[in-house]
């Protein structure tokens, strides 16, 4: 301000309408679909692990920013609600409610806050709340029980991935039919269970240009060359692309927690090479590891590397020569 | 109808809807002009009155010392009342010839025209465009001369007239195309002489398709290509308008002579050729005066040195609740904390709005929107951190220097950080740091 009451700033002086908050809420909206077909497939049990999440990273957000001396008005940004969504999303549907709050309070604490908050972050804090519960709890976190709309005389109940591991469905042909994996009735976390309700909201943020649409395909190019190569070589022993990108975790995990803004490249190339990386690594886990999943530990693997990507993957500048 | 373009770039609002009908109207000169001796880009002009000094319409005032400078002229005739600083839309006081107007605009006898101008040669033609003080006209203020020299190892082929005005609000040149084809045209054709290319490309955004199909329609005593291009910002910045037209890439830290280009703004065209043809010095510019704080937006032709309060006051005056004062388009302009600073060469326009308080900044949450709009290829976000945390030479390596500050970055910014301020911080410490060891 001057003594006649001009604003002087530099320029530019228009400004784009699309705000952080904006962007965090826009991604909440795309994750209706998943957490509508989550509340139809598992019922109250969907509603109290989604309610727990938001109760503890809230609050922990919360405390955070109070005794980081940081702007309340944060906490309504939609990050911390974001991340309460996505790892609710990740767990299984019969979690005790007290291990549901130590990964939420984990996420936050661990995943975001220490680092210095929103922005900051070099991991996906959904993903270190729920690798965190992965270590601590491992029983509780692989325990499934199947969807209630499924009418099964058994109590506990195998992923569709953990029966393709661990009981050889595919030679016994028992393995998860494809058309149950894109609607949902089947076993699984919470929210990734209904390809087609994660791929409606995932259409949205393509649409928004919310997320890059580098990285859902990259992975997916990569993890489909990966699967599709031992598919093609002996179909009897491994499963197809097709199966690989339905089941699990892979679709939510591709379209919603790999593009993360603050724990992705920030240049195409490095798009596409840690894109690229995320699928490898979920088809190798899966066909040669030691879990029947894998794509927590390989977008958190990836997430490491950004940094160092973005600083090697530059874009050529106008008038740069090529090679230079 | 095919459309060039270059690679990212922004689509903000155009907002030209307020003055692009709108005919170009001379501005009454008023009663006293504040002509400052430094409005380009180079070294400010010697004066060459004294107080008291009686000038003519169109007398040099300033001459310029050397060359990266340009000459000044009076915008009216009248009595020299002071050779004093001044304030100035550049920020800091500048030395500024003030001239009380006696309303004769008795014209200076050095303004002679020619009668054949496409019998001058290249040197006669730069000659009289140095004398006239040409300066770029699409607001860097590049002086006009030294772009028509092009150094003897650099064979210029093309000469590109620029018309795309790819500002949001501005519809200065718009209307100078529009209604001064001729002009335009034939001053490009003399560039084309001075320059020894051998083209003309005429560039225009398609939000002008008017111009487009009027500049097509009309005959040429000379070959001139009209080529039209989407409308996207900054589509006139000169390295992106080359690699549109010419798909030619100006090596970085270059200038356009090293693809053998020059580019000119549409209003310096003109004004090359009313120098030339008619001798006029260039003492008047077009400009837009427009934005919601403005209570009649017009184009107008106003005397350089012309207070921005009489242009402003030409326009209805200023809204009460108005508190953004712009000299320049929206994306690259100026704000002014005074409108008693006056017009120079450089002034495109004077925008006038009011703004609420800056929403709040949060910190980069890496949505990479910064790096998909540089029309450079650069990585502002990475380049502000850097310069955040003074790593200066980090800084430079990314390419900081290649920067024009278009403020495509900042304009898609959701976190509302300041990025082209950042990035300037950054250019000036690294220049000024490179100053300190070559002395």
């Amino acid at each position: 301000m001057t003594d006649t009451g001009f604003l002087l700033r530099s320029s530019p002086h228009l400004k784009a309408r699309d705000s952080v908050p904006k962007i965090m809420y826009a991604v909440v909206i795309s994750l209706m679909p998943a957490m509508a077909a989550s509340f139809y497939f598992f019922r109250l049990k969907a509603l109290a692990v989604y309610l727990i999440c938001l109760a503890g990273c809230l609050a922990t957000e919360a405390v955070f920013l109070r005794v980081r001396k940081k702007p309340m008005s944060s906490l309504w940004d939609g990050s911390a609600v974001i991340t309460a969504l996505l790892l609710a999303m990740t767990l299984p549907p019969d979690l005790s409610w007290d291990i549901v709050l130590i990964g939420s309070v984990i996420a936050i604490a661990l995943g975001k806050q220490v680092f210095g908050g929103l922005g900051n972050n070099i991991f996906n804090p959904a993903l270190v709340g729920r690798a965190f519960l992965q270590v601590a709890f491992p029983v509780a976190m692989t325990t499934w029980s199947p969807p209630a709309t499924l009418v099964i005389d058994t109590v506990t109940y195998a992923t569709p991935l953990g029966n393709l591991k661990f009981q050889g469905a595919l030679a016994q042909g028992t393995l998860t039919p494809l058309s149950d994996l894109f609607w949902g009735n089947t076993g699984g976390c919470l929210g990734e269970t209904s390809s087609l309700a994660l791929l409606l909201g995932a259409a949205f943020l393509l649409f928004r240009k919310t997320i890059d649409w580098r990285i859902p395909a990259g992975a997916i190019l990569a993890l489909g060359a990966f699967t599709g190569i031992f598919w093609l070589t002996s179909p009897q022993e491994y499963a197809s692309p097709l199966f690989h990108f339905l089941a699990g975790g892979f679709i939510l995990g591709a379209f919603f927690m790999a593009p993360d803004m603050v724990t992705s490249p920030i240049t195409p190339t490095g798009a596409w090479i840690y894109a690229s990386g995320i699928g490898l690594m979920v088809g190798l886990i899966r066909l040669f590891g030691g879990f029947p999943e894998g794509v927590m530990f390989s977008i958190l693997f990836m997430n490491t590397f950004v940094p160092i990507i973005n600083r090697y993957t530059r874009p050529r500048i106008l008038g740069q020569r090529r090679g230079t | 109808m095919q459309k060039k373009t270059f690679h990212h770039g922004i689509h903000p609002p155009e907002h030209k809807h307020f003055t692009e009908t709108k005919k170009l109207e001379p501005l009454p000169a008023p009663d006293k002009v504040f002509i400052p001796l430094h409005q380009h880009f180079g070294a400010p002009a010697k004066p060459l009155v004294k107080k008291g000094d009686e000038v003519l319409l169109g007398q040099k005032i300033g001459k310029s010392p050397v060359l990266f400078s340009a000459s000044v002229h009076s915008s009216v005739s009248g009595k020299v009342l002071s050779v004093d600083g001044y304030a100035h839309p550049l920020g800091k006081p500048v030395t500024t010839v003030t001239v009380s107007n006696d309303g004769e605009d008795r014209l200076a006898p050095e303004t002679q025209g020619h009668e054949n101008p496409f019998s001058l040669s290249a040197e006669d033609i730069r000659a009289r465009v140095k004398e006239a003080g040409i300066v770029g006209l699409g607001g860097a203020a590049f002086p006009a001369a030294v772009k028509l020299n092009p150094p003897k190892d650099k064979a210029v082929d093309t000469v590109i007239i620029n018309g795309c005005e790819c500002e949001p609000m501005l519809t200065a040149d718009h209307r100078i195309m529009l209604e001064y084809p001729d002009d335009v045209i034939q001053g490009a054709e003399l560039v084309r002489i001075a320059t020894g290319a051998q083209r003309i490309i005429v560039g225009i955004e398609d939000n002008k398709l008017d111009v487009y199909k009027q500049l097509r329609q009309r005959d040429y005593a000379f070959p001139v290509e009209i080529s039209l291009l989407k409308t996207k910002y900054p589509q006139g910045a000169e390295k992106n308008l080359i690699a549109a037209l010419l798909k030619r890439e100006v090596p970085r830290g270059g200038l356009p002579f090293d693809v053998g280009v020059v580019v000119q703004n549409v209003g310096t065209a003109k004004a090359v050729w009313d120098a030339v043809a008619h001798g006029k010095p260039l003492y008047e510019r077009a400009l837009t005066v427009s934005g919601s704080g403005i209570a009649e937006p017009k184009n107008l032709m106003v005397r350089i040195g012309t207070p921005f309060q009489a242009v402003i006051d030409h326009c209805g005056g200023l809204k009460e609740q108005s508190n953004l004062v712009v000299m320049g388009g929206p994306m690259m302009g100026l704000t002014q904390w005074t409108t008693q600073v006056p017009v120079i060469k450089g002034t495109s326009g004077i925008l006038v709005w009011s703004e609420e308080k800056p929403a709040r900044e949060y910190n980069c949450i890496g949505c990479a929107r910064c790096v998909g709009h540089c029309p450079m290829g650069l990585v502002p976000t990475q380049l502000m951190k850097f310069i955040k945390y003074d790593a200066l030479a980090d800084a430079e390596s990314a390419g900081i220097l290649d920067c024009v500050e278009c403020g495509s970055c900042q304009y898609s910014c959701p976190a509302r950080i300041p990025l082209v301020h950042w990035l300037r911080l950054g250019k000036n410490k690294i220049i000024s740091e490179k100053r300190k060891k070559s002395a």
